[in-house]
């Protein structure tokens, strides 16, 4: 078994959007969608300041209320715990953008939902998602947990970390190194 | 055809016309789309395999690869081998393949006619307007002899016109990155170590223990190998001391982040050099070997105490004491960066040689960690015969002027073309290439005034812009996706060699530049210059002279080549620099003999008056100034600037986040409507925006009147003395609702 996520480092990222763009490429995702996007977040008073930048998807929760949601089991898990929508199955009922406490999923204009797939067609040829193989400051890690040696399991073990909204209880695979 | 308008009207660049309509001429039948054979002539490929190119969305010139799917384009990714992407292209590179899709292109020739008194574009043939530019040179060259023309040049297809334009007997070519951006880097370098700091930098981020951003913002400007490295360098622990009236990015992720008054940078620099020297921080073994004026330096800047300094730049004393003792401490791994947009306030020149001065204390020239000797291929040129010797050039309106600058004044050609009672050098033809001089240029008044006394513009484009609007004649170049272009030589730790090839087929009726100057050398008897039979037979011949053809390099992209040299010095190496006492001149000899201060003074900047607020701009990491803002996968990620502005000074003018304002500067013009980022990550007494939207042609669909632009708003401008450089940060704004009288 696998589980694969992504751990994403706030220090090494400068929020240039390469992820974005590459993943528009990589996919096809028509302009004025998005798979993948930045956040940054002030916080403090001038000149006592952070800024942390994150780049944001679909974190491909061990507990998605979309999997749990979808009336036709288009969104489901495939392999190694992603959650993937069956195009042919999504009637477009919106039941999983409803649901989803990341606000991860559009509708796609050809009348499905549509949301980062890890690039699982890389991931099947051992290549690693789109955004993670460009991003400049290679702030972003892709693997399986599953593998205690794997670069991702190691660095979580190290590194301080945390998950978004985690009271939603929906055990993302997305982490953010801090 | 020789007729000359009174007045030049902008002309909105025609929607309706594609290139079908207007195609026709043999010679040009290997470029027209459609024509499969000619195109896989073209491609080389007839695959999906990918194809080579190195990217021009931005000046670092990334090589990567083209690639297609079911025969349409795709992606384009990085190539490992290339030093400078190592792979990973940044978003503008990656997003390259919207320049390509952009259907608000420019599509085919256009030539300036009258019709029913109003002036307009009609589509034209190649031919046509090859006829109309070559008339009007050959007019130009008689009338006022051939050094009237100049060339404005942004970009790798420029240097086919620099030769055309140098065949026909002009040496007028200029860049607006050099008076514009970063000439007085370039010559503040040269005067301490007799040798510039090139383009990519010869800094050694990666190898930093230390380093030190004063108006470099890192990570907003995105010049990818320079960022890959500072990220890098961060992740790995290096101390970051960011000096910036603004939170940038590179703030964010820096131990210490240093928010000073605009316009006193100098002021902080003579401070740290002070502290260096009085607690005995610097290198001395260095600076004994290899500097000259140490004790000059140190008389002089023996009042700029931290305290002296702290009422200027409002930064406390023991930080600065702080901050020079980190700076020491990590030495010779410090690196006090050179900077690259540094046309600010007119002592340019001077401000960055308080920064080569403290490089030079820190002994982090020529050491790792530091500034590593830059190695470059040594690639033949194709032989042409020698260029005729003009008989004057841009210098001559200038007399006594800017005595060292070594490379034309793009202002300073702009200023020349309005003619005055004391001027002879008047120039009446422009040929511009890939800039957008409306935007890139300050005081847009005085560049529409000097095109107004032209008798040509030619404007060589692939999108169309403020300038093409006021050209005679536009002349659509493909996009770098589908041409050929010269190698790309970029200097690095080791020599390198890209070559871009087209991946697509020309779209429209478009054409590479090789092409254009070359068809132009044809008409204008020149053509012993373009010797070549076509540009493969160029690039072949070239790439023979370092052991490779044109074969090889459509299959790996990227060629690496030895290096011979050391990057960093050797402990205690004899080491002679090209300045004139043969050492790096802490005291400059050249700027002393020419009367200017050979050892940097802080004089005090206008500030703004109360109500205004200084204008500051820059990058964002997605756009290259105005060149991407219609790029429909970067208008994607970013449609529009915003203006940032403290919050104290937002409450003060009822402006809340989100709102659309209007900025008018000390002269009363006014931007477009922009919207306001209420943060506190900006000063109270300066506001910010990236520069590079605002865009007034209507045809360019998803930029027209798009936030602001900056450029609009500077009016004015202060000249460094020593380089002629236009110092921008001059101007002040304040704000009116939008609307308001």
């Amino acid at each position: 078994m696998s589980r694969y996520a992504m751990a994403i480092d706030t220090k090494r990222c400068v929020g240039c959007t390469d992820c974005v763009v590459a993943c528009q490429t990589e996919n096809d995702v028509p302009v004025g969608y998005c798979r993948d996007w930045i956040v940054e977040a002030t916080s403090g008073v001038y000149p006592e300041l952070q800024l942390e930048i994150r780049s944001e998807r679909c974190n491909h929760c061990s507990d998605a209320p979309c999997v749990r949601c979808c009336p036709t089991s288009a969104s489901h898990y495939a392999e190694g715990g992603i959650v993937m929508v069956d195009h042919d199955d999504c009637i477009g009922c919106k039941a999983c953008i409803a649901s989803c406490p990341y606000d991860a999923r559009y509708v796609h204009p050809e009348g499905y939902v549509d949301k980062c797939t890890f690039c699982i067609h890389r991931v099947k040829e051992g290549e690693n998602p789109a955004c993670v193989s460009v991003c400049p400051t290679h702030a972003m890690i892709f693997g399986d947990l599953d593998d205690k040696n794997s670069e991702i399991s190691k660095v979580l073990q190290t590194r301080k970390h945390k998950t978004l909204i985690p009271e939603a209880g929906t055990k993302p695979n997305v982490f953010y190194l801090l | 055809m020789t007729k000359r308008f009174k007045r030049r009207q902008f002309i909105k660049i025609l929607g309706a016309g594609t290139g079908g309509a207007v195609l026709g001429t043999t010679a040009l039948k290997a470029f027209q789309p459609g024509e499969k054979t000619d195109n896989f002539h073209l491609l080389g490929k007839a695959t999906d395999a990918a194809t080579p190119t190195y990217c021009e969305i931005c000046f670092w010139k990334c090589a990567g690869w083209v690639h297609k799917k079911d025969g349409k384009p795709w992606k384009i990714t990085g190539n490992p081998d290339d030093p400078n992407s190592n792979g990973r292209f940044c978003p503008r590179g990656t997003g390259g393949i919207g320049a390509y899709t952009d259907p608000d292109r420019l599509k085919t020739p256009l030539i300036r006619v009258e019709k029913n008194g109003k002036q307009v574009f009609r589509e034209a043939t190649w031919e046509e307007a090859f006829d109309y530019i070559a008339d009007k040179m050959k007019m130009i060259k008689k009338k006022w002899g051939p050094e009237c023309v100049a060339l404005f040049t942004h970009g790798s297809g420029g240097s086919y016109f620099k030769t055309l334009l140098k065949a026909y007997g002009s040496n007028n070519i200029a860049a607006p990155s050099y008076a514009q951006c970063r000439g007085p880097r370039e010559e503040a370098y040269l005067l301490t170590y007799g040798e510039g700091v090139g383009s990519p930098e010869r800094t050694d981020i990666r190898n930093s223990k230390c380093i030190v951003l004063i108006g470099s913002h890192i990570g907003e400007n995105m010049h990818n190998g320079q960022v890959q490295e500072f990220s890098e360098a961060v992740a790995n622990g290096a101390t970051v001391i960011t000096v910036d009236p603004r939170f940038s990015t590179a703030a964010s992720k820096s131990k210490y982040w240093l928010p000073i008054k605009p316009a006193t940078d100098l002021a902080l620099l003579l401070a740290w050099i002070n502290v260096i020297i009085e607690e005995e921080l610097y290198d001395k073994e260095y600076v004994k070997k290899y500097t000259y004026g140490f004790d000059e330096l140190k008389k002089a800047v023996k009042h700029n105490t931290p305290e002296w300094a702290y009422p200027i730049t409002t930064i406390k004393p023991h930080i600065i004491r702080e901050t020079a003792r980190e700076m020491a401490r990590h030495a010779p791994a410090t690196i006090v960066h050179p900077g690259r947009h540094v046309t600010w306030y007119g002592d340019d020149t001077q401000r960055v040689r308080a920064g080569a001065i403290l490089n030079a204390l820190l002994g982090s020239w020529g050491r790792r960690g530091g500034f590593y000797a830059q190695a470059k291929a040594h690639v033949k040129k194709y032989p042409v015969p020698k260029f005729p010797k003009p008989k004057k050039n841009w210098k001559d309106a200038f007399p006594n002027q800017f005595p060292l600058a070594n490379l034309a004044l793009s202002s300073g050609i702009c200023d020349a073309t309005i003619p005055t009672a004391e001027r002879d050098c008047s120039f009446k033809g422009w040929i511009v290439y890939g800039t957008n001089l409306m935007l890139t240029l300050p005081q847009p008044q005085q560049t529409l005034e000097a095109i107004q006394n032209l008798e040509l513009l030619v404007a060589i484009d692939i999108m169309p812009a403020e300038i093409t609007g006021y050209a005679d004649v536009v002349l659509p170049e493909c996009t770098y996706l589908e041409r050929y272009d010269d190698l790309r030589i970029s200097p690095g730790r080791f020599p390198t060699v890209a070559l871009r090839a087209p991946a697509f087929e020309p779209k429209y009726n478009t054409k590479p530049a090789w092409w254009m100057a070359k068809e132009l050398a044809n008409r204008l008897g020149l053509e012993k210059y373009f010797p070549w039979k076509n540009i493969e037979e160029y690039l072949d011949y070239r790439l023979k002279s370092i052991g490779s053809s044109l074969k090889e390099m459509k299959e790996i992209g990227v060629k690496k080549l030895e290096n011979e040299e050391d990057l960093y010095y050797l402990d205690g190496e004899e080491y002679e620099f090209n300045t004139p006492t043969g050492k790096i001149e802490l005291y400059s000899t050249a700027l002393a003999e020419y009367g200017f201060d050979p050892i940097p003074r802080y004089t005090a900047h206008e500030e703004p008056p109360d109500g205004y607020y200084r204008l500051l701009y820059g990058r964002a990491p997605m756009h290259s100034f105005s060149r991407t803002t219609n790029n429909p996968l970067l208008t994607d990620v970013k449609s529009e600037n915003e203006v940032w502005i403290n919050p104290k000074v937002a409450r003060e003018w009822g402006i809340k986040q989100g709102d659309y304002v209007v900025l008018e500067n000390q002269d009363g013009v006014r931007s477009n409507r922009i919207r306001a980022k209420v943060t506190q990550r900006i000063r109270h007494d300066a506001i910010y925006m990236v520069h590079g939207f605002g865009r007034s042609d209507k045809r360019l669909r998803r930029s027209y009147l798009r936030g602001a632009d900056d450029t609009h708003l500077i009016t004015r401008v202060k000249l460094d003395p020593v380089m002629g450089g236009t110092g921008m940060r001059v101007n002040f704004v304040t704000f009116r609702k939008e609307g308001e009288a």
